[in-house]
């Protein structure tokens, strides 16, 4: 047997919190240097906080074998990144080592050293050597992946005048050509529409299994997890929480997802330097679809600054995003935080339309300091409600997030007795203002139930 | 499997250059050679005009101002060429001093999202002002040819010196290009040295205006060994260096790459979380 191709022993990673940016110019350095000198003469004790340390990964070991595609799932800072960054030699860890045996490439954002004013046959060939591909390999490639990106007419117009949608297709396309024994891939599915991700996540997966590469692979998206990962790595606060079968690890992660956020009142969930999240609940949970869902969040600013917007986002449990709830307060007034006062925000989302299932659901913040997305803080489950129809409700799996309510429906070209018909109850029917709209030749019949 | 095995701990003390990995990014680096000279020139409808235009405006400036207004000697050359010689390897360094030391901070996309020996970075920034430096050369020749200044078979000694300037923008360039990943003033510092600089250094005079006590200091400025150099090759034998002080030029530069290769080394583990 031979040795795995990807071994980590003990890896860690620390960042020094707080004091970092504080020194960002000679001027501020020598500042402080000044000052420091000055508390010695004046006898002064030190006040200033000592560093703070937070370890982004820690006592990391894990081992991958050639051919295998590891999935790597955990929280927003769970240290997923950092691991990635560590595998591919970006970053340095602290402690511990990694031994990889191949050629390692990494894909943690597409589209990396485009330059907006160079052309697509430009861009393709500087961001291909960027990734680490030879001059010739790109060449033998290059049809293959304007093909791929679907910018063949494009290709000699500078990608400035790209829509989205092509510059992250002609993006991924050269990364998706790339042949190394390793590939380290970061959430780079999250961006393009769906027909595309699904090329992609075709793409990853022919590499996998046609060719027998080594990937890892992080991602919000569970379904992606699912399709490509035999094993998926589980991180929690910097530690691996669990390593193994794809489904019993995705289950664990939804479930502490979840326990967070019936689980004890108070929690400590920090955003960015200068906020904490203390609560974040939603009641019932519980909640059965077309009812309301109340959410309460309670955040702790831990300096003064401003906020421009608050958004929660809710997430299917694979990653698909569903819908988004603005806080914003009304004609862009942003709100000021003042610290140590904790701001709480009660709501109701009014009869939530979702089908029946587990959602994950994030915040996004904007603030003075940095606007961020931050995944996974909290979740809740929607319970189906009872079918008035008659009809065994479809799968919940075939009716996609949205249970969309119908008023009325009209099929026609069918024999009369065959023809659709409403059901609904008395009372919903009787709120139904329309129902003399309905053109007298259409021929359905409405039948009230119930 | 075994032939490729890299072993990531982390590293302590001073770092070797790794000459084998930057010899295997070599295409790397003109790729991105190749995309800061196409940047620079596109979408800039004057772009080679106006690299022409620069030199010979500023040699028009010198030149009033040093040889009518100053009345500086000039061994009897004719002063535009004398002032446009040492323009030519000055604003090289210029430039290349500027874009290399905004290089690191300007690729900090590429430096958080992929690995690829750091030093291709400052490396390729000063070496895509080599197409500003040919399109001055070749007016400097059309401009001696107006001046019936004899070519010589000294010229082919310019590359040479242009070696020269070449290691001293580039080990300017590792220590700014990596002081200013840590401390942003740096862009403050960058232009303010280029415009003292220019008067510092022999542009608009020779440098035997220089009393002969003061020489061998003066020659600390590494510019002064460069120019005096470029105009030996130029304007011949009455300007030759002063070779000690040209030693002293060299010795500067080599110090200044040396440490400069070490500090970039050993700040370049902390790149990517700083920046």
């Amino acid at each position: 047997m031979s040795s795995p191709i990807i071994s980590a022993r003990g890896l860690g990673k620390r960042y020094r919190l707080g004091q970092t940016l504080a020194h960002d110019t000679l001027r501020d350095h020598i500042t402080a240097i000044i000052k420091s000198a000055g508390r010695i003469f004046s006898g002064k004790r030190n006040d200033e906080k000592p560093d703070e340390y937070i370890w982004a990964l820690k006592d990391v070991s894990f081992d991958v074998e050639a051919g295998e595609v590891i999935g790597i799932i955990g929280r927003n800072g769970a240290g997923k990144s950092t691991l990635l960054k560590i595998l591919s030699q970006i970053t340095e860890p602290t402690e511990g080592e990694a031994r990889v045996r191949g050629r390692l490439a990494s894909l943690l954002e597409v589209g990396t050293g485009f330059h907006q004013e160079l052309t697509g046959r430009e861009n393709i060939f500087l961001n291909g050597a960027i990734l680490g591909m030879s001059k010739a390999e790109i060449k033998k490639k290059f049809d293959e992946i304007v093909a791929f990106a679907e910018v063949e007419k494009f290709i000699d117009t500078p990608v400035k005048r790209y829509s989205s949608g092509m510059y992250v297709r002609l993006a991924f396309a050269v990364a998706a050509h790339l042949e190394p024994e390793i590939l380290v891939v970061d959430e780079v599915l999250a961006v393009g529409d769906a027909a595309f991700q699904n090329k992609c996540l075709g793409k990853m997966q022919e590499v996998s299994r046609g060719k027998g590469r080594t990937i890892l692979f992080v991602s919000h998206n569970m379904s992606a997890i699912q399709m490509l990962c035999g094993k998926v790595i589980y991180l929690s606060q910097g530690r691996i929480k669990g390593i193994g079968a794809v489904d019993e690890q995705v289950a664990a992660y939804l479930k502490d997802l979840k326990g967070d956020s019936e689980g004890g009142d108070v929690m400590n969930y920090p955003l960015g330097n200068q906020f904490k999240l203390t609560t974040f609940k939603f009641s019932p949970n519980p909640v059965t679809t077309g009812d309301n869902l109340n959410f309460q969040i309670k955040i702790l600013p831990e300096c003064d600054t401003s906020i421009f917007d608050l958004q929660i986002l809710i997430y299917s449990v694979y990653g698909v995003r569903v819908g988004i709830i603005d806080l914003r307060l009304p004609n862009g007034k942003s709100y000021q935080a003042q610290k140590n006062k904790p701001i709480e925000i009660n709501g109701k989302i009014k009869s939530i339309p979702l089908v029946e299932g587990d959602y994950r659901v994030g915040l996004y913040l904007y603030c003075k300091e940095f606007y961020r997305d931050f995944h996974d803080i909290s979740a809740f489950s929607v319970s189906a409600r009872k079918s008035n129809t008659g009809n065994i409700p479809t799968k919940p799996i075939y009716r996609g997030c949205w249970s969309l309510p119908l008023l009325q429906g009209i099929l026609q070209g069918l024999p009369r007795y065959f023809r659709i018909q409403r059901f609904c109850t008395k009372e919903q029917y009787g709120k139904y203002p329309h129902q003399t709209d309905l053109p007298r030749d259409c021929g359905v019949r409405q039948r009230i139930r119930g | 499997m075994a032939e490729y095995e890299r072993i990531i701990r982390p590293r302590k003390g001073i770092i070797a250059i790794d000459f084998e990995e930057l010899w295997r990014y070599r295409e790397l680096f003109l790729f991105l050679t190749w995309r800061d000279i196409l940047v620079r020139y596109k979408q800039t409808y004057i772009g080679v005009a106006w690299a022409a235009l620069q030199p010979l405006l500023m040699m028009v400036i010198f030149t009033a101002i040093f040889s009518f207004v100053g009345k500086f000697p000039s061994h009897g050359a004719p002063y535009p060429i004398l002032v446009f010689a040492a323009l030519l390897p000055w604003q090289f360094f210029a430039n290349a001093m500027t874009e290399s030391s905004q290089s690191l901070v300007a690729s900090e996309r590429m430096i958080t999202k992929v690995y690829f020996p750091r030093l291709i970075i400052p490396a390729s920034a000063v070496m895509s002002g080599i197409v500003d430096l040919i399109i001055s050369a070749l007016i400097l020749l059309a401009l001696m040819w107006g001046f019936d200044v004899p070519f010589t078979s000294r010229m082919f000694m310019l590359p040479v010196f242009f070696i020269v300037a070449f290691l001293a923008a580039f080990s300017v360039g590792l220590w700014f290009s990596a002081l200013n990943v840590r401390y942003r003033d740096v862009k403050y510092i960058v232009p303010f040295i280029v415009r003292m600089g220019m008067y510092v250094s022999p542009v608009g005079f020779i440098s035997e205006v220089v009393p002969e006590k003061y020489r061998f200091y003066y020659n600390l400025n590494p510019m002064v060994g460069v120019i005096d150099g470029f105009r030996w090759c130029i304007l011949g034998e009455r300007f030759e260096p002063y070779w000690a002080g040209f030693l002293v030029s060299v010795l500067v530069i080599l110090i200044l790459l040396v440490t400069g290769a070490i500090y970039f080394r050993s700040m370049e583990r902390t790149f990517a979380d700083v920046i």
